[in-house]
């Protein structure tokens, strides 16, 4: 069962994100735990078009991963698709290694600059713009955080894209709520994101973003959509998934779970 | 027979219109920003051509992305919005990508230094060689008339990376005449006039006030060497230190703030870096906003960089020499 597969490729990517966090604790975790089956779902389901070997070949589906802090579980997935050697995931934030706290683009499969938020939907908008002018059929997949939607400039790529009808843009919001100092509903809150961005003229999906399978369901559909409109899936998840301390805590963008919790987690599940 | 000046951003957008005809890479943007031959673009590439509104942050995050899809990108919009208001942007996703990524992106800013004359300081613009030149990846020019800016469009298609062109929104006279040649993009500067003792470097409009601040001094007999410097970041170092190096006075004049990391910083560290014996005096904008109405040379005057105010200053350096 195809299920079962990305069910258990989802959990594996959780676990490997936690032993990188454990080797490398300027990481952030919790961050890192929310968009997993998002990941998971993009490039083990067949939704997006890569090129491990060319990562930047023009047939590839654009994928930004704009919340680049909150990505770490990439590095699990990219080794393990063959972007680069596995070892690297034993050098993270070391010397000589390629994979930092948070991840650059001289890293294979990272398109842009993803450190600083709020740039990555803009620039998914310019290429979702160019692909159109040449009318070719590759796809923008940009993934954000909630909290990253504060950025004013997203919101004039909102309604960019929606202006020009940018049907081959999908945005992925990773919806987990809290930002590094709370919950965002207490800092600024965006409200129902659906209602919003349906009202900015995109089609709008909702999910529970840590159901594999209607997360795999909802980027086919979103992805054979083309009717003159922006797509976003809200992805409901839950910052720090999993790991008990950690998940959904306001402050859990800056707290390190203690190494023995992780290792007795980890322990536990095996 | 000299040219018949018109505005600098007629003579570019005119090269790039005629352009885009032949080269589909081309895209232009704007953030809401136009010009006469502006709408010829939209006419005849809307395909080509995208108005952001007024979103300079999206201008160049979207001019950025159509780069990485390997568009030739001129992004369009009065130059303090297109330096500050997206300064992030810039250094994100130009300068900082562009280390690791071919783009191609071409900043057209309008309005350098006070040419909005009665506009006030939200439009005038004295801070952008400072902080663009603080950017590494980036070419920062600064052409002095119509003719150089026309050319730049060739260094612009020509070499990948971001740059920036400074462009003045008054009709400037034409300084490039057949007596005087074209500019040369080779080298990012010219001699305009050759003098002894005190070399004058100026760039964009303050070489016009170099070139008539030169015909006073000549008429009390001090002569100046007068050099146009219209590509900032890019000129030849060596011929640049070896010119300088003949001259025992050296005088940067800028429409920006002085002493603020404009082009008089970059000639003091020239100067410092390769040991060049020289005294540098730096003219340019005295204090900081300033809200008086007036003409450009009257507002000119009252910041100290107009022609009666530099005359007075140059002629005090040279008599210090």
């Amino acid at each position: 069962m195809k299920t079962n597969f990305l069910r258990d490729k989802a959990h594996w990517v959780w676990r490997e994100t936690l032993a990188v966090h454990l080797r490398a604790p300027e990481t952030r975790i919790a961050s890192s735990l929310s968009p997993i089956e998002i990941f998971v779902a993009l490039y083990y389901d067949d939704v997006l078009r890569f090129d491990a070997i060319n990562p930047l070949s023009p047939e590839r589906d654009r994928c930004i991963i704009s919340k680049g802090h909150g990505s770490i579980c990439m590095y699990p997935i990219l080794a393990d698709l063959g972007f680069f050697p596995k070892d690297e995931l034993e050098k993270v934030c070391m010397a000589g290694g390629i994979l930092g706290g948070i991840p650059d683009p001289v890293i294979p499969g990272y398109e842009t600059v993803n450190g600083s938020l709020g740039h990555g939907l803009g620039v998914s908008a310019g290429m979702a713009l160019g692909l159109k002018t040449r009318r070719a059929d590759q796809q923008v997949f940009v993934v954000c955080g909630d909290g990253e939607l504060h950025e004013g400039a997203c919101w004039e790529a909102i309604m960019f894209a929606a202006q020009h009808g940018l049907d081959n843009l999908n945005l992925i919001i990773d919806n987990n709520h809290i930002a590094m100092l709370g919950y965002t509903d207490d800092i600024v809150s965006h409200g129902c994101f659906s209602e919003r961005l349906g009202s900015f003229g995109w089609s709008t999906y909702e999910v529970d973003g840590h159901n594999i399978s209607d997360v795999c369901a909802t980027l086919h559909s979103m992805k054979a959509t083309r009717d003159g409109k922006p797509k976003v899936m809200i992805a409901n998840t839950l910052k720090g998934h999993g790991v008990p301390g950690l998940e959904n805590q306001p402050l859990s963008h800056i707290i390190n779970p203690k190494p023995e919790v992780i290792d007795n987690l980890l322990e536990s599940l095996m | 027979m000299t040219e018949k000046p018109i505005a600098m951003r007629d003579a570019l957008l005119t090269r790039i219109w005629r352009a885009m005809s032949s080269d589909e890479n081309i895209y232009f943007t704007c953030a809401d920003f136009g010009s006469p031959v502006l709408d010829k673009i939209r006419v005849d590439f809307p395909d080509r051509f995208v108005n952001v509104g007024i979103a300079e942050q999206n201008l160049i995050n979207v001019s950025a992305g159509l780069a990485l899809e390997g568009f030739k990108v001129f992004a369009y919009a009065i130059a303090p919005f297109i330096t500050m208001r997206c300064f992030e942007q810039l250094r994100v996703s130009l300068a900082l990508l562009s280390e690791v990524r071919p783009m191609n992106i071409n900043l057209i800013g309008v309005g350098a230094g006070y040419s909005y004359v009665v506009s006030g300081p939200t439009h005038q613009c004295y801070e952008d060689i400072t902080l663009m030149r603080a950017l590494p990846n980036f070419r920062v020019l600064s052409p002095a008339d119509h003719i150089t800016a026309s050319a730049m469009f060739d260094l612009c298609t020509a070499n990948v990376g971001p740059k920036y062109l400074r462009l003045d929104a008054q009709v400037l006279p034409v300084i490039y005449s057949q007596d005087i040649g074209a500019p040369n993009l080779e080298t990012g500067f010219k001699i305009l006039r050759t003098g002894s003792k005190v070399c004058i470097i100026s760039t964009g409009y303050m070489s016009h006030t170099a070139m008539k601040v030169a015909d006073r001094l000549a008429e009390s007999g001090i002569q100046v060497t007068i050099i146009d410097l219209f590509d900032i970041t890019g000129f030849d170092q060596a011929q640049m230190q070896a010119l300088i190096s003949t001259y025992k006075g050296l005088v940067t004049i800028e429409e920006g703030f002085r002493g603020r990391g404009g082009v008089d910083a970059l000639f003091f560290e020239l100067a410092a870096r390769n040991d060049i014996d020289i005294k540098h005096l730096n003219i340019g904008v005295e204090g900081g906003y300033r809200f008086e109405l007036g003409s450009r040379s009257e507002l000119h005057e009252q910041v100290g960089i107009g022609e009666k105010a530099v005359f007075d200053e140059v002629k005090n350096f040279v008599a210090c020499l």
